[in-house]
């Protein structure tokens, strides 16, 4: 194992059987992750991008290859892998204070000054007792971001975290996760489907393609930070990437 | 402005159900005005008949006779399909043992067993009580099986994700996410608890609305038993009422509606 590489992940597939037919989600994959980097995986509908995640997170039993976090092969999920959903996943009958502490340990003026803490972080002061039924979609998120951050993962994984916001809501937290990774010093990686975002945030883009879902490029983006979404070096990779995509859409048409 | 809300009035009118309940009486006294009060009492007749057994104290009587099995039944079959019905949905193990059994049982009515039940527990309330127990405990068990069967995989992921063990992801999502279907099996068992109470009381006899409703007609106060079946069915809509309200109040956050 290299010094500074938290993530090996080599010649990684996985295959689900399903009762009509066996579905190869990921043929082969390899990618390797420096501590505290933050990486965005784009690629297709369906080329395989959450499985990769969860087989990362150990949501995913029995996969080819290794995917070795500080050495050891991932078998089950733990708390040095944080999950975000597309989706928040608050438990709606919990208040926010205790979404965020459910499995933790420690006194309550630990749980309340750590909870403190972090909705601070993710602009959410005074929230604590409030429903996830009472959130909007971008606060619920940010409720989400929090409860991830606050068990302190080695690796952040995103699985299109802002998907479901709108524009103006999503450029925000883009601005904002990219904050917490600069405080946090926390490795992400990052699923999206959005180039700019991928940009915005990423030391490198991972490519991926389907059929066979394999990673096809990985582009470093060597943007200093902090990132205008204007700047000329921006716009340049902006077109690299949707250049690329525009070919690979021939050849899969093709 | 003034059309639009004469309309509103006419809508609410007819809304309140009361325009039903109109024609209902109104069928119904043409129809008793053509028979005799033994046959078929007329509104004012079972009225009489009503504001009687409540000033002598009958009903009241027999609406807490009927009332406390009601609830001595009803609530052994929460406190036992609940806990049965959580761990059937959770264990697969557990499943395999009551599931076969749950096919076959729920769908013998309580009535069929009044007999049996009568020689196994004796001719008192513990019989009726038992009988309540019977024909509540299904709905309860088969809602809250359906209850800890449909969780949402994905909250129970993510609190998995985040820490919680087995023992905290089943206390904190399996079954707080069941209270909307283990309330709707409530409700069906305080349902059939209400129609099994007045079988079990017809058929044994003693006291109570199912009782009263029997023992009248014997004795050819038709216009009683109606009184007694109106009871019954105010009750009947009153507890669910009830019921649904404070379910809403209090459980809103576990998405019971
Ligand atoms: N649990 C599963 N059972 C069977 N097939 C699955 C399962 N999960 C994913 N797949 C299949 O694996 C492939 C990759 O799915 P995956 O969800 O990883 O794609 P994705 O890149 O995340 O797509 P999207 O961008 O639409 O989210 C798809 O063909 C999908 O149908
Ligand atoms: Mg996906």
């Amino acid at each position: 194992m290299s010094d500074n590489n938290i993530l090996e992940i080599k010649n990684v597939s996985k295959i689900f059987h399903t009762p009509d037919k066996d579905v190869e989600a990921i043929k082969k994959v390899d990618l390797t992750v420096k501590e505290g980097e933050f990486i965005s995986i784009i690629g297709a509908s369906g080329c395989g991008k959450t499985t990769l995640l969860r087989l990362i997170a150990g949501l995913e039993k029995n996969y080819g290859g290794d995917i070795l976090l500080d050495g050891k092969r991932v078998e089950k999920a733990g708390l040095d892998r944080g999950v975000i959903f597309q989706d928040h996943r608050l438990l709606p009958w919990l208040t926010v204070e205790d979404n965020l502490t459910l499995g933790l340990d420690g006194s309550k003026e630990e749980l309340r000054e750590l909870v403190n803490t972090y909705l601070k972080k993710v602009d959410l002061e005074n929230f604590e007792k409030v429903y996830p039924g009472q959130l909007s979609g971008g606060m619920a998120q940010r409720v989400s971001i929090a409860r991830a951050l606050m068990r302190h993962p080695r690796i952040l994984l995103l699985d299109e975290p802002l998907g479901a916001l709108d524009a103006l809501t999503k450029m925000n937290m883009q601005t904002e996760i990219g904050k917490i990774w600069e405080e946090e010093k926390t490795t992400m990686i990052m699923v999206t489907h959005d180039i700019d975002e991928a940009i915005f945030l990423g030391d490198k883009v991972v490519v991926m393609r389907p059929r066979p879902a394999e990673v096809d490029q990985v582009i470093e983006i060597e943007i200093p930070r902090p990132r205008l979404r204007s700047g000329e070096d921006f716009a340049y990779y902006r077109n690299l990437i949707i250049n690329y995509f525009n070919h690979s859409i021939l050849d899969y048409v093709i | 402005m003034a059309t639009k809300e004469k309309t509103g009035i006419v809508e609410k009118i007819l809304r309140c159900g009361i325009i039903s309940w109109i024609i209902f009486f109104t069928l119904w006294a043409f129809a008793a005005f053509n028979y005799d009060e033994i046959f078929l009492p007329s509104p004012i007749e079972t009225w009489k008949a009503l504001v009687k057994v409540i000033s002598d104290g009958t009903l009241g009587a027999d609406i807490i006779a009927s009332l406390g099995r009601i609830g001595k039944g009803w609530g052994l079959a929460i406190l036992t399909a609940i806990p049965i019905g959580l761990l059937t949905g959770h264990f697969k193990c557990v499943r395999w043992l009551v599931e076969p059994l749950l096919n076959l049982l729920r769908f013998i009515p309580a009535i069929a067993l009044t007999s049996m039940f009568l020689i196994w527990f004796g001719v008192d309330d513990k019989s009726k009580v038992a009988l309540i127990l019977y024909a509540a405990f299904f709905p309860i068990l088969v809602n809250t099986i359906a209850g800890v069967v449909t969780t949402d995989k994905s909250l129970v992921e993510a609190a998995s994700c985040m820490g919680a063990g087995r023992i905290r992801v089943f206390f904190t999502v399996i079954v707080p996410s069941s209270v909307p279907n283990i309330f709707t099996g409530v409700r069906l068992g305080l349902s059939s608890s209400i129609i099994c109470v007045i079988a079990a009381e017809m058929l044994v006899g003693g006291d109570g609305l199912g009782y009263l409703i029997q023992s009248s007609r014997m004795y050819y106060k038709t216009s009683w038993a109606f009184a007694g079946i109106i009871t019954l069915a105010l009750i009947g809509f009153i507890a669910d009422r009830l019921l649904s309200f404070v379910g809403k109040k209090l459980l809103k956050h576990f998405g019971v509606k």
